[in-house]
Order: C-alpha cells, then structure tokens, then sequence
C-alpha cells in the first residue's frame, strides 16, 4: 500500500522521540525528584489532612464540572450543528472564549459577578446559596473553563451523524427517546466520552481561574494545586513533587478507565460494522 | 508616509539594538508590587549616575511574587540586585550561596532602605468601630486578609496580629495563637494576594476591614477615591522590613559590582528617600520622613527581628508545614 506520509519506522521513531521529550522526559523528572523521599515520608505528606481533603475539593469539582458540560455541552453542540439561526456563527465563537481568555481574568470576573454583591451573586443570595469563596464557585469556575473541550470534541461527530437516519427511525415507528437512546447516542458516545476526559483533566490541573474564587480554605475549599504552590513558597520542592505525583498517578488511572469505557463503548456498538469493513 | 514610518521604525531598532552592546545593563529582581517604585526610582539613579561617571546604565526590571524571583535566581536568572519584600526570600539566596550570608550588614538600616506596617482599612466613617486588634477578633466581624501561608502580605498580617497578642499583659504563644485562630475564624476567605485581597474588599465590597500594607491604602484612594474608606492605625503593629542585595555571583562574571552597590547605595540619598515617601513607604531618613509626617502617622512598631527572633525563626514556627498556622487548621 502507498502510504502519503514517510514509512511507518521513521514515523513511529519521530513520534517517540517527541512524546518522550514533551512529555515522558519532564514526567520522569518530576518522580524522579520525588524519589529523594523514602516511602514513609512520602505517605506522610501524601495522606497528610489537607491534602486529602484537597485531592477531594479537587477531584469531586473536577468531575462535577465535567459532568455538568457533558450535559449542557451536548444540547450546545447540537443547537450549533443542526439548527440554523440568526447569529450562529457569533454564538459558535464564543463557545472558545474560554480557550483563549486568560485564566486569572476568568477567576477575578466570574467572583467579582457570583460574590454576594455581584450580578449573578445578588440573585443567588436570597435563595441561601453562596457561591463565590465556596466549593460551589470551583465546579463553576472549571465548568466554565471546561464547555469549549465538549462542545469541540462533539461538533464534527454530529455533523456527520446524517438526519436521514433519525428520520428512517421515525418511520420505523421509534419514539423521540428512542430515536435519541438507541440511534443517536451510540453513535456520539465515544466522543462525548472524550469530550467529558479532555474538560476532567483539565479541570484536575487548572490553577490559575479557580484560586480567585475558591476562597482558599484549609479543609473546605483548597485544591491541591494551591497545595502545591504553598509548598514552593516553603522551597519544599520535593514535598511539591510528592503531592505532583499523587495528582499525576490519580488522573493517569481515571483517565486510563475512561479510555478503557471508550473501546468498550465503540466495541459493543461498532463491533459487527468494524469486522464487516 | 510608508516609506517614512519605515525609517522611523528602521530607527527604533536601531536605537533598541545598540545599547545592547554598547551599554552596561542592570537587572533588578523584585517583588510584585515594587513596580511604581522602581520606574520612578531607577530614571533618577541612571540621571545621577550618568552625572558622577559619564556612564549611561540600562536597568531592567523584573517583578512577580517574591519566592516565585527569588527561585529565578536560583535557577540561573542573571540578576544584578534583588530588591523584596521578606527577608526570607534574601535568606534563601544566602543560603544558596548567591548572596553574602551578612547581606543584612551590607547596608544601613538591616539593608532595608524603606518601611511600611499593616493597615486597617475599614468602611467609610468605620461603621462597625474598628479602633484596634481586638475588635477585629469579635464575632460578626468580617476580616479580608491575602493566604497567611502562602503570601508575604499575609504573613504580615498573621505575624502582626500574633505579636500584638504576645505584647499584652499576660501575653504567650498559646495565648497568642488562640488570639489569631480568632482572628482567621472570622476570614471569609483566603485572598490569592495583596492586590485580590484588595480587589475583595473595594470592589466586591466583601468584609467589614481589610488587613494590609499602608502603601496599599494609597493605592487604595488613587484606584477607588479617598472617600470610599478609612484608615485606621491599631495601637501596635509590625514594621515590614524590604531588603535588598547584591548578587555577588552574578555581579562578578557581569563585571557589575561597582553598579550594581552604586544602585543599591543610592536608595539611601535624599532623591532615594524622597522616592520612597512619594510611593507611600515610609523613608529611613528621619528629615525626608519629617518632611512627609502628615502622611505617616506615628505608629508603634516591633520588627520581625525583635519579637520572632527573624525570619528565620518566624518562617518555619508558624508557616511551613505543621507550623502555628497548619495548627489551627488541624480539626480536632
């Protein structure tokens, strides 16, 4: 076969070496420091209190706001491919502000507006919840740096899941749910899978947005990379990298699982068209 | 018209791109908020310098959070001078052997040319009657405050609070600690620095007094107007130390020393001095400071050295890992 790109050897060789240097190489150093510690110390500042409860703050935010984009992601994505309107392009463009706005302008913005005197804040306070300086601005600071990730990956999927096949299963007799469960959502399953891993991961190391709304309690409302930096400001670079490594190992077996969701995911419902290719 | 402002651009290279090789450089690592200071401070050292020598002198400047410099330089950032906010920071240069241990002595006034101390800055007409330290602790009042842990301007603030406790009668560590566990119980949150800290309180208009530097009152009235706050000196308060030195590893493979001290040293001039009162820290030079009383009120101070036995003491007693902060927040 006549392949457009350079043989599989030289192609494979430039792959390794650039994931090794981007990625591998500056990973490896980080467990290596980190290696300066002996095991009992390690466990020591890795189930210390406050990192425990951040690993929670962190990881339960991370996720809730994954899960929230998820959801409103998908009807955003298919308002934006399947329905014509009057500023359409407009509204698809903002879907990447939060890709291109710095996020410390994204944190100091969405606490100025959730505090109890902002816009959205003002609103929220008589009904008793307080969202600016508590968990609850974290999952909103990341579900906003999260949306573009989502909408992103399922744009191109939709766009090629025909109307014709929700029509055929109209015809066919399937209700609207139907048509949803078991003919549309197969099919974007997979990629909204992805969508949802891409927006976790990068809610697990976002800093910069969240630490200007969090309120930066001990025990209630500090993420672990805040950790982290308090443990820089002490020049405890190694304890840093300990709690590095707790959050690199965690994330690396959530997403593993997810990737693992996935290839079962696309196995149950394209294993007989992939064999019949 | 294109053809001009190609020559005119043709030009500003040129003029960027001489002194790069023809000119003797200074790089000034400092803290965030020393930005005013220095764009105003170092014109008037190239004038005098360039007057004394004939050499002109470029300075650069470099300005973050000051640990965040401070691992620059570690790390191999050439700088010339380091000017901060915490002896700590200049400690762990010292410690890393890119300082003279005795940097302190390098310099009058324990190589801290200007001063400041924590604030109250309370609401306009200062409803809530905030006079001192302990009616910052009573319940129902909101304190604003950047992390204690994790920012210079915070463990100001901690240390101040904890150094008022320990001066009154009958005053001990234990008592002290009870005093700014009180404190922190009535923090909202933990501001991410001085300026969001500041953010928090003039605009979100969070808290009933905000604890910080009385420089950033002045910031304070130029951003948001006098009107808006007051300012309220408590009976006792801690005096903030900014030390600088010289980067003597640097300045001898630059070739820089003489600069590079020449720099430093004229922090203490009249025109120094005067620098530093207009940026609203408070001057060493007691006529510059006479000069300017009406905007330094006097104030009772005890320095980090006096009551913490320095900060090297003070750091790891009450903010690394498993100090007096990491404490109070242990649930029982």
């Amino acid at each position: 076969m006549k392949r457009a790109l350079p043989g599989f050897g030289l192609s494979l060789g430039f792959t390794l070496v650039y994931l090794s240097l981007l990625v591998l190489l500056p990973l490896s150093g980080l467990v290596f420091k980190s290696s300066a510690l002996d095991l009992g110390q390690f466990w020591d500042i890795a189930t210390g209190e406050r990192a425990l409860a951040s690993y929670r703050v962190s990881f339960g935010a991370s996720l809730l706001a994954a899960a929230i984009n998820a959801f409103f992601g998908l009807i955003v994505a298919w308002v934006l491919v399947r329905y014509p309107f009057p500023g359409r392009r407009f509204v698809d463009s903002l879907v990447d502000l939060p890709f291109a706005l710095p996020t410390a302008v994204a944190g100091i913005t969405l606490a100025t507006l959730y505090a109890d005197t902002g816009w959205i804040g003002r609103q929220l306070e008589p009904l008793g919840l307080k969202v600016a300086f508590t968990p609850l601005g974290i999952v909103v600071a990341l579900t906003f740096i999260g949306l573009p990730f989502v909408v992103r990956t399922l744009q191109p999927v939709i766009e090629d899941i025909e109307p014709e096949v929700e029509e055929a299963a109209a015809t066919l007799g399937a209700t609207r749910w139907q048509t949803f469960r078991r003919v549309l959502l197969p099919g974007i399953f997979p990629a909204l899978l992805t969508g949802f891993t891409l927006a976790f991961s990068r809610a697990i190391g976002e800093y910069g947005s969240v630490i200007f709304i969090a309120g930066n309690m001990p025990l209630i409302s500090e993420i672990t990379p805040l950790l982290i930096i308090s443990k820089l400001e002490q020049y405890d670079v190694i304890g840093a990298t300990a709690l590095a490594c707790v959050m690199l190992f965690i994330s690396f077996a959530l997403l593993l699982a997810v990737n693992g969701l996935q290839w079962w995911a696309a196995n149950r419902h394209h294993g007989k068209e992939r064999t019949s290719l | 018209m294109s053809a001009s402002i190609r020559k005119l651009l043709a030009g500003l290279l040129l003029i960027g791109a001489l002194p790069a090789f023809a000119q003797t450089s200074l790089l000034n690592v400092s803290y965030d908020v020393a930005r005013d200071f220095y764009k105003d401070y170092n014109p008037l050292f190239q004038k005098y310098w360039r007057e004394k020598t004939g050499e002109s002198i470029e300075i650069k400047q470099s300005h973050a959070g000051s640990s965040k410099q401070v691992r620059a330089v570690a790390d191999g950032l050439e700088a010339d001078v380091v000017t901060m906010n915490q002896a700590s920071d200049v400690d762990f240069l010292a410690g890393k052997g890119l300082v003279a241990a005795d940097y302190a002595s390098r310099f009058p006034n324990n190589a801290s040319p200007y001063t400041s101390t924590m604030v109250f800055i309370v609401r306009k007409g200062n409803p809530k009657g905030l006079r001192d330290w302990p009616d910052l602790v009573k319940p129902g009042v909101q304190v604003i405050l950047p992390h204690p842990k994790n920012t210079g301007n915070g463990r100001y603030s901690y240390l101040a609070a904890w150094g008022y406790a320990l001066g009154q009668p009958g005053g001990s560590d234990g008592a002290a600690q009870e005093f700014v566990a009180r404190l922190l119980k009535n923090a909202p949150l933990f501001a991410s620095g001085g300026r969001d800290a500041t953010t928090t309180f003039m605009q979100r208009k969070i808290g009933d007094v905000l604890v910080s530097f009385e420089s950033e009152a002045e910031l304070i009235a130029r951003e948001f107007g006098q009107g808006e706050f007051d300012v309220v000196y408590p009976s006792l308060s801690i005096l903030a130390e900014f030390p600088v030195a010289v980067v003597e590893k640097v300045v001898d493979k630059k070739g820089t020393r003489k600069q590079a001290l020449a720099y430093l040293d004229y922090l203490w001039s009249k025109d120094g001095q005067e620098n530093a009162a207009q940026n609203y820290l408070r001057p060493r030079d007691a006529e510059v400071l006479k000069k300017y009383a009406d905007q330094f009120p006097p104030i009772k101070t005890f320095s980090v050295d006096e009551v913490f036995g320095g900060w090297s003491q003070a750091f790891p007693a009450h903010f690394k890992d498993g100090g007096t902060f990491d404490q109070i927040y242990q649930s029982k």
